[in-house]
């Protein structure tokens, strides 16, 4: 369990964070959208402790870890897939996945995060995470790092960005398989209605505020546009 | 061979080398073990310090190992090894020099290797640069490479100079006739007060011919590193120099690119990019439970991998 209170986060007199309130509790899956800059990535960002916010705490499963850094945070057991996940120079699939389990794992068993995320693996292992991969390459191996972490706070910002449309049904199986047996928090930054489907329940933030929280149906008219939900509540 | 040769030996050429088809080891300016092939020859030179080596036409696959070590205080082995390759042929050849020096005078190696490729020949060369020991003797090596590359023949040169190499000034050249290929990957990591200079001076003379050269250095505490690269362009060619540089506590380094076209259809390019280590890759690999420290020392050897 995740629990935010009264987090702010100001950079250049603007409240990216403006006194966030929240509660993730395990076995749930959380849907986190809002319009561009709305503060998502940051508060994704103050989880992991990339960023420190100017005031207010984090407690994981009732522990404060607010002062901790992000390896000590990632060894409590929270993982979190970047947006615009990391190039490097040298270090190959293989080598992020060994890091990821902390296990000089097998071939096989990198190859299994791989077939996951829908990347024929045996292609992969070996390739370097450098600017020769594609972004949507990228993205997926970004996944399958978090994923092989086995996390109890498994955060992924915009997993499905740049993902073609074919893949991100296979993706969104992914998804959906985290959410059916999973033990811990999943929180998914996303626009997409179909990982909306998924989720227990959607965060809207707006300008660094939680605007609405709650299931689909509750959040339906506040997110979709007015066309589709007046279709969704016509055949439903 | 004692126990510290060996060692020495396993630095520089690793611990297949019975697997070669020739060999020359030299210590501290002798050669002491010597294995021929009946198309791989090796012979001393009469005037000066060295070797010949002669690999006849059409060898499809040899390997050649060569490696130097030094093991006397104070001494400067100065040696000139030249490599014939006949045409059509495919050769690896590893060579290095590694340095154990426990005392307080300098020890030098300065090898000057020179590789004429025949023809459609083939070589792939990798040379290892290593020293060590507790005195206070600096460990010196001055490699120079020529290489005169024939119509189509290709080379690919790994140097790698990863540890205890106080003092060191290398020197490439190329000249590339039609249709062949260079290909460079150096890679070295500097600490203490070492300083490290490393020139390259190309000369594409040939259509089709093309080079692509890395460069990756690491200067960490008070260590200096310089990377110079002159890359002339004669005729409708490809080059592309890459420098990186990480830098650690007061390393410093420093990049002089010199590209120059001399014909309409030569493309010549020059990248350098020195600077710390991204934060982003730092925040990575501590996202994933390395600590800061660890997280450094994986992007590093990654980085020199
Ligand atoms: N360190 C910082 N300094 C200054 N401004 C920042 C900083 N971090 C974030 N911001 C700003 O805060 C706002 C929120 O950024 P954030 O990345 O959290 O948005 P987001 O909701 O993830 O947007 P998107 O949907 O585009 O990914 C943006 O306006 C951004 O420019
Ligand atoms: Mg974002």
């Amino acid at each position: 369990m995740i629990e935010l209170k009264n987090i702010c986060f100001t950079r250049n007199n603007k409240k990216i964070l403006d006194n966030i309130n929240l509660v993730l509790e395990d076995e749930k899956f959380y849907c986190l959208t809002g319009p561009n800059g709305s503060g998502k990535s940051t508060l994704a960002k103050i989880i992991m402790g990339i960023e420190h916010p100017d005031s207010g705490n984090i407690y994981l499963n009732g522990v404060d870890i607010t002062d901790k850094t992000i390896a000590e945070r990632a060894n409590l057991g929270i993982g979190f897939a970047f947006q615009e996940p990391v190039r490097f120079k040298g270090i190959t699939v293989f080598d992020l996945l060994k890091f990821a389990t902390k296990k000089n794992i097998s071939r096989n068993d990198a190859c299994t995060y791989l077939s996951k995320v829908g990347l024929c693996a045996l292609e992969y292992v070996d390739r370097e995470v450098n600017n020769s991969l594609s972004g949507g390459e990228l993205k997926r191996i970004e996944i399958a790092t978090v994923i092989a972490r086995n996390p109890s706070v498994a955060i992924f910002d915009e997993p499905e960005a740049g993902i073609d449309l074919w893949s991100f049904q296979n993706l969104n199986n992914v998804f959906k398989e985290l959410e059916a047996t999973y033990k811990g928090v999943t929180l998914v930054i996303s626009h997409q209605e179909k990982i909306l489907d998924i989720a227990d329940e959607i965060i809207l933030l707006e300008q660094g505020n939680i605007v609405k929280k709650g299931n689909k149906i509750d959040m339906l008219d506040t997110i979709l546009p007015s066309t589709k939900c007046c279709k969704k509540v016509k055949y439903e | 061979m004692n126990k510290v040769d060996e060692l020495l030996l396993e630095e520089v050429i690793g611990t297949n080398l019975k697997e070669a088809d020739a060999i020359n080891i030299r210590k501290n300016g002798k050669s002491i073990e010597r294995k021929i092939s009946p198309y791989i020859e090796i012979v001393s030179k009469k005037d000066k310090n060295g070797i010949d080596i002669y690999v006849k036409d059409d060898v499809k696959f040899g390997i050649i190992h060569i490696p130097v070590i030094i093991t006397e205080s104070g001494l400067t082995d100065v040696v000139y090894n030249d490599f014939y390759i006949g045409k059509n042929s495919n050769v690896i050849i590893m060579a290095g020099c590694g340095i154990h020096n426990d005392l307080h005078k300098d020890s030098e190696h300065d090898g000057i290797h020179r590789f004429f490729l025949s023809e459609n020949s083939k070589v792939k060369y990798v040379e290892k640069h290593y020293g060590e020991g507790k005195g206070s003797g600096k460990k010196v090596l001055n490699p120079t490479t020529e290489i005169y590359m024939k119509a189509g023949s290709s080379m690919n040169m790994d140097s790698l100079q990863i540890k205890g190499v106080d003092d060191t000034i290398r020197i490439t050249k190329g000249e590339l006739a039609e249709n062949t290929t260079l290909v460079i990957n150096e890679k070295i990591l500097t600490n203490n007060a070492n300083k490290a200079k490393s020139e390259f001076y190309i000369e594409l003379n040939g259509n089709g011919s093309s080079t692509h050269v890395t460069s990756r250095s690491v200067a960490t505490e008070d260590s200096y590193q310089e990377f110079k690269s002159n890359i002339i362009g004669n005729a409708k060619c490809y080059a592309h120099i890459e420098c990186d540089g990480i830098l650690k506590e007061n390393g410093c380094v420093k990049a002089i690119p010199e590209i120059f076209a001399k014909n309409v259809d030569a493309n010549l390019i020059h990248e350098a990019a020195i600077g710390k280590i991204a934060g982003e890759q730092l925040l990575k690999l501590m996202s994933l439970g390395l600590n800061e420290k660890e997280a450094e020392d994986a992007i590093i050897k990654g980085f020199l991998k």
